[in-house]
């Protein structure tokens, strides 16, 4: 089987993968960070995004071959390295931006993915850049609140609906 | 998914050669090829990446024409074009979420020509021209009806050509669940004329719409479209609108990008 190597939240890993080998199954089953989940597999739902190179990505509509070399970051590199939770991470906690938690690897990777595009982003184009990640229990509001808070905005007026 | 071999070439030659094997396929972003051999409708025995080609990688513009490389993700299409071609920069910026943005490229959709796909009607509207590794293919003659184009087998799509129009505008009326276009229409005002492109409507895919390109050449305002009809017997009838429906929506769209074009 061929081999590949990439590096995956700052260390070099490499495996044998089949050409078909996607990457999320690469991270999981091969690595054991689970912690990127697969709710679709049709690119739908975004609960596998993944950053390569800083950028975000589905990892289930990707192959592992084709990150050969790539800089690959998972919801397992995004704590701050004293093990404490990113501002975003925490955001999410301080504001309630999960319920069972399914979606939210792929969130986390996605909002931290705006906020380097676009750190002072609106309301709504948090919302508009949320449009490849769904959520079904959250009702998207503290989601959305809890990003806003990340990005230093102040939030005490978006009511609690 | 049935198995393939994988082949990721560093250049165009190479990845030409790789394609010439049997029953080998291009791989741009695989935003629609991953799905599709996901649900096992392709079965190639290799896969020929072109995400390892950096010089297929590129947006510049230069004498009224910007270039895009086969391979440009639309993410950077939509940062990069938006001085240059703004339309076409928030065209680019509109399609699907930004991840499929960070990967979905310019050459395979065009050569995917879905037809509720976006960048099949700028190509159109702009009068561009799509080159591949061996020749330059005018807009007008590569769309051929529904997913069929006039790439041969192992054609690889290295740049697109689109002459900068006056003013652009595309206009998107979304299917909310996939967010392809119900309708969309890319409007382009060149000097010696108007061309309308537009997409999701027909069964055909693409296409231009002659008669409010002669009005528009003559008045570029919504009000000009205003005594024509859009012929509903070719277009696309399902459980996201009847085919009066869209033809409907090709004059409202076609209105509301010509107001925004300016
Ligand atoms: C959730 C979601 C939403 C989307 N929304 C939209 C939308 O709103 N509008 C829209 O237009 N699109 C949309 N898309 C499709 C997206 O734009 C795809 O990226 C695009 O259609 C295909 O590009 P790709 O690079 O991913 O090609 P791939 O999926 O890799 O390939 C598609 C086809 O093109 C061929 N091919 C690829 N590159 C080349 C090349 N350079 N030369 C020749 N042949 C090539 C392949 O062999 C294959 O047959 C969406 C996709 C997803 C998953
Ligand atoms: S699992 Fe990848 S988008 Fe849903
Ligand atoms: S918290 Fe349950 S899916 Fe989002």
């Amino acid at each position: 089987m061929p081999k590949v190597s990439m590096n995956v939240n700052g260390k070099a890993v490499s495996g044998e993968v089949e050409g078909r080998t996607l990457l999320v199954e690469f991270l999981r089953e091969t690595l054991g960070l689970t912690g990127t989940h697969v709710g679709c597999d049709t690119s739908q739902c975004g609960a596998c995004t993944v950053h390569i190179g800083g950028k975000s990505i589905k990892s289930c509509s990707t192959f592992a071959l084709d990150c050969e070399g790539a800089e690959v970051t998972t919801i397992e590199g995004m704590a701050n390295a004293d093990g404490s939770l990113s501002t975003m991470q925490q955001a999410f906690q301080d504001h309630h931006g999960l319920q069972c938690g399914f979606c939210t690897p792929g969130m986390v990777m996605a909002a931290t993915a705006l906020l380097k595009e676009n750190p002072k982003p609106s309301e709504a184009e948090v919302r508009h850049y949320l449009q490849g990640n769904i959520c079904r229990c959250t009702g998207y509001h503290n989601i959305v609140k809890a990003i806003l808070a990340a990005s230093g905005q102040d939030v005490s007026a978006i009511a609690a609906e | 998914m049935y198995a393939f071999e994988f082949e990721r070439p560093k250049t165009v030659e190479d990845a030409v050669a790789a394609l010439k094997s049997d029953e080998a396929q291009a791989l741009g972003g695989g935003q629609t090829l991953i799905p599709t051999l996901k649900s096992r409708l392709a079965a190639p025995a290799k896969l020929v990446s072109l995400q390892g080609i950096d010089t297929m990688k590129f947006v510049k513009a230069e004498g009224g024409v910007l270039s895009v490389g086969g391979g440009t993700p639309h993410a950077v299409v939509a940062a990069e074009a938006a001085k240059s071609y703004p339309g076409l920069a928030a065209l680019a910026g509109n399609i699907g979420d930004p991840s499929v943005r960070n990967k979905g490229t310019v050459g395979g959709s065009l050569a995917n020509n879905d037809p509720s796909a976006c960048y099949p009607s700028a190509a159109l509207a702009s009068g561009a021209t799509i080159v591949t590794d061996h020749r330059e293919i005018a807009a007008d003659d590569f769309f051929d009806g529904l997913f069929t184009t006039a790439l041969e087998e192992g054609e690889i799509i290295t740049e697109v050509r689109f002459p900068i129009p006056e003013a652009a505008n595309y206009q998107k009326f979304e299917q909310p669940a996939s967010r392809f276009a119900l309708v969309g229409v890319f409007v382009a005002k060149f000097s010696d004329g108007v061309r309308v492109a537009v997409t999701g409507a027909s069964g055909d895919g693409v296409f231009r719409w002659t008669e409010a390109e002669e009005a528009l050449s003559k008045s570029f305002t919504p009000e000009a479209l205003k005594e024509l009809t859009v012929d509903d017997s070719d277009m696309i009838e399902d459980l996201h609108g009847s085919a009066a429906y869209r033809a409907h929506l090709v004059k409202v769209m076609t209105g509301r990008a010509v107001a925004a074009a300016g």
